[in-house]
């Protein structure tokens, strides 16, 4: 039986007195897209450097298809597209690809193959002689993406690859994103974007503080957090007073001036509507909603802003 | 609202390090190092002039104007080449071994007093039929000889004025129609008793009256002859070359191994050192690139002062090859260290500026380290300029063979490599985190 693609075995790392991984672990199947989504700081990033080999683990291990991650073996099945640019500016597509290919270790006919794939796979061949510095933001991206695929590995990390981009890019990324899934490969996907997640990944893991909270299929993850409740969203008229004392009486919380509540059956939400009228909230607005992901992700990482 | 701006201004000014080292520090330290290249920190600062003499003539007269010679303080008057420790004190210099050392630049000029010299050794109207004092110099260094043949005029006359006053009783004797026989017994006894007075003074050792510095209008003949650019067509272009282009090299350096800077800025290190790449292979590479930047623009600067100066390149190629390659490689190890030393690339912009501004100045890019201070002189030795400097100088101004420069390329390979080492070094703090 050959290796899993991704084994991470109760990885710590600290930085001083901040623990960014905190005994993380985690198994990825081929074939399989990981989402991982958490706030700010949370230790995805990290998590992502340290499967690049990039970083020294203060405990834990991380093997790619069964080598440890920092080693040469690893490094050949593994590409990684960064949350930066991380590219030559000055430098044309077709020569960036040019010279990570050979970083990589790629030379002559293979070389060029690549590239050609890599022009194809990303959309770039109108602009593949132009310099990465005139490219538009969504046209960079793809670069950047490609670069780090060009030796074609079987897994694949891509750091938030749609930040900063139009809906338009961000769709021909998706689609490049599917394609890869389609050839087989394994893909370790992070974002910001909830529905980003629901589209391309198979599994989500939600990290905060250095740990995953949750992990299964958006399925799993709503049942989990949420059982069969569905969120009510009411929106009281702007003479409302006393909205948030009266949602917080019922469960719920009142955000610029819509109320949250969850209820276990749909028609629960006639109850909700005979007691605002009962105590005199005008409601202008009511929308019975399944949760979905992001309601997840706020249930488990709160609502507050993270310094 | 201007004090507003004001305000913003410098409080984004004192958070700024690389434009407040810049602003304040800089000119500070430019103003000290040109201050003290002009001697402005002491008087004895002043640089000494470096002169060989030989003493051909062997008379009193002559021994007087080298001991005279000698104790001129703003000259540095040597008559053989310093003992070795252990070693038997060298044979006097010839004039010979005077003109090889001034070639070799032991000295920028030799003064040879010719035989004969003693017998006629002042005149205060035309100079023929008499032997000149020689002077042999080394013309990229032009004030030496001026200054030399000056002091010499002055030397002559706080050092032989017997001498002198006896020549002045002879055209007096024959421009007034002759003296009488008691007059010329008197006029001999008191020239004896001054000729004897000079003597005791000499055998004392005290110093001469220094007033007479103004009137050196050719008492003695002197001839001036360059002995190292008498066959040059551009005599200094060789050596603004050398001196303009290492501190450019030095920029260029700094700015391309900076790259390495903005790539771990931008991720492209991580991706790179997430691929098949070790960071020794990565150093190696930038700074092989950084190394032939370097002989390329060294290359083209003395292939624009062949084609439009006459710097007589292809006539030196293995020693120009030689030093281009050396000072290439030191001048990338310098870019590359600043490189890994530095956290950003504002603070590397910061840091080389000062630095390569510095060393230009006290290594010799923008003054001549001959007209420098002893001590300024021994500070600029710890730069790269002043080693390029004098090995491009050894090439094209002293025609001297490829064996000659290995002082200058062994310093500029080893300190390079040991530059590149300390970088290699610093720049585990990308390896891994």
């Amino acid at each position: 039986m050959s290796p899993i693609p991704l084994r991470i075995d109760s990885v710590v790392k600290r930085f001083g007195e901040v623990t960014a991984v905190a005994g993380i672990s985690l198994d990825v199947q081929e074939r399989t897209c990981l989402g991982l989504l958490g706030p700010n700081g949370a230790g995805k990033s990290t998590l992502i450097r340290s499967i690049a080999g990039r970083i020294r683990l203060d405990s834990g291990s991380i093997q790619v298809f069964g080598q440890p991650a920092d080693s040469a073996a690893a490094r050949a099945e593994l590409g990684w597209a960064p949350q930066e640019l991380a590219l030559y500016p000055l430098l044309t597509c077709r020569e960036n690809l040019e010279a990570f290919g050979q970083y990589q270790g790629l030379r002559g006919k293979a070389l060029r193959g690549a590239i050609q794939w890599c022009i194809g796979w990303a959309a770039l061949a109108d602009r593949a002689d132009a310099t990465v510095k005139s490219l538009s933001g969504g046209m960079r991206r793809r670069v950047n993406m490609a670069a780090g695929l060009i030796h074609r590995p079987r897994l694949v990390l891509l750091d938030e690859p749609t930040a900063g981009v139009d809906p338009q890019a961000r769709n021909r990324i998706f689609e490049m994103v599917e394609a890869l899934r389609s050839e087989g490969t394994t893909v370790i996907y992070t974002t910001h974007y909830m529905e980003e997640a629901e589209r391309l990944c198979d599994r989500i893991a939600i990290v905060d503080h250095g740990k995953v909270i949750a992990l299964g299929s958006k399925e799993e993850l709503v049942a989990q957090s949420f059982g069969g409740r569905s969120d009510v969203l009411m929106r009281f008229a702007s003479n409302v007073q006393n909205g948030a004392e009266w949602a917080a009486s019922r469960g719920g919380t009142v955000e610029d001036g819509v109320g949250h509540f969850s209820v276990e059956r749909p028609t629960d939400i006639a109850g909700l509507l005979d007691a605002a009228a009962r105590d005199g909230l005008e409601v202008i607005d009511v929308t019975l909603r399944r949760p979905n992901l992001e309601s997840v992700f706020l249930q488990l990482t709160g609502r507050g802003l993270r310094p | 609202m201007i004090a507003v701006i004001v305000r913003t201004g410098f409080k984004a000014l004192r958070r700024d390090r690389g434009a407040f080292l810049l602003s304040f520090i800089l000119p500070i330290a430019f103003f000290s190092i040109f201050a003290t290249i002009m001697g402005g920190m002491g008087s004895s600062g002043t640089a000494r002039v470096s002169v060989l003499v030989v003493d051909e003539d062997r008379t009193a007269v002559s021994e007087r104007l080298v001991r005279g010679l000698r104790r001129e303080p703003s000259l540095a008057a040597t008559t053989a080449p310093e003992a070795k420790k252990g070693q038997p004190a060298p044979p006097e210099y010839t004039a010979a071994t005077a003109e090889a050392a001034v070639k070799q630049g032991v000295a920028p000029a030799a003064l040879i007093i010719p035989q004969g010299f003693g017998a006629n050794p002042v005149a205060f109207g035309p100079q023929t039929g008499r032997q000149p004092i020689r002077i042999l110099h080394d013309s990229s260094d032009p004030v030496a000889a001026q200054v030399v043949a000056g002091l010499l005029q002055k030397v002559v006359m706080t050092s032989l004025p017997d001498t002198m006053a006896g020549v002045g009783m002879k055209y007096f004797d024959q421009a007034s129609g002759g003296l009488t026989a008691e007059q010329r017994k008197d006029i001999e006894s008191n020239l004896s008793k001054f000729h004897d007075q000079m003597e005791q003074r000499d055998q004392e050792g005290s110093a001469p009256a220094a007033d007479s510095a103004n009137n050196a209008g050719g008492l003695v003949a002197v001839d001036i002859r360059d002995v190292v650019g008498e066959n040059k067509r551009s005599p200094m272009v060789a050596f603004s070359a050398a001196g303009i282009g290492v501190m450019f090299l030095l920029f260029t350096a700094s700015a391309s191994a900076g790259s390495l800077l903005s790539e771990a800025e931008c991720g492209a290190l991580d991706r790179i050192l997430s691929a098949r790449v070790s960071m020794t292979t990565l150093l190696a590479g930038k700074m092989t690139y950084c190394t032939l930047l370097a002989f390329l623009q060294l290359t083209l600067m003395f292939l624009w002062g062949a084609a439009v100066f006459h710097l007589e390149l292809f006539t030196h190629l293995p020693g120009f090859l030689l030093m281009t390659a050396a000072t290439s490689f030191a001048v990338a190890s310098f870019g590359m260290l600043l490189a890994t030393v530095s956290r950003t690339r504002g603070q590397q912009a910061a840091i080389s500026t000062l630095l390569i501004l510095t060393m230009s100045a006290i290594g010799g890019s923008m003054f001549p380290r001959f007209l420098m201070p002893e001590a300024m002189k021994t500070v600029g030795l710890f730069t790269f300029n002043a080693w390029a400097i004098d090995g491009y100088t050894k090439v094209f101004w002293r025609d001297e063979p490829v064996s000659h420069l290995a002082p200058q390329v062994a310093v500029l390979i080893g300190s390079g490599m040991v530059l590149f080492l300390i970088a290699r070094r610093f720049a585990r703090k990308w390896e891994y985190q």
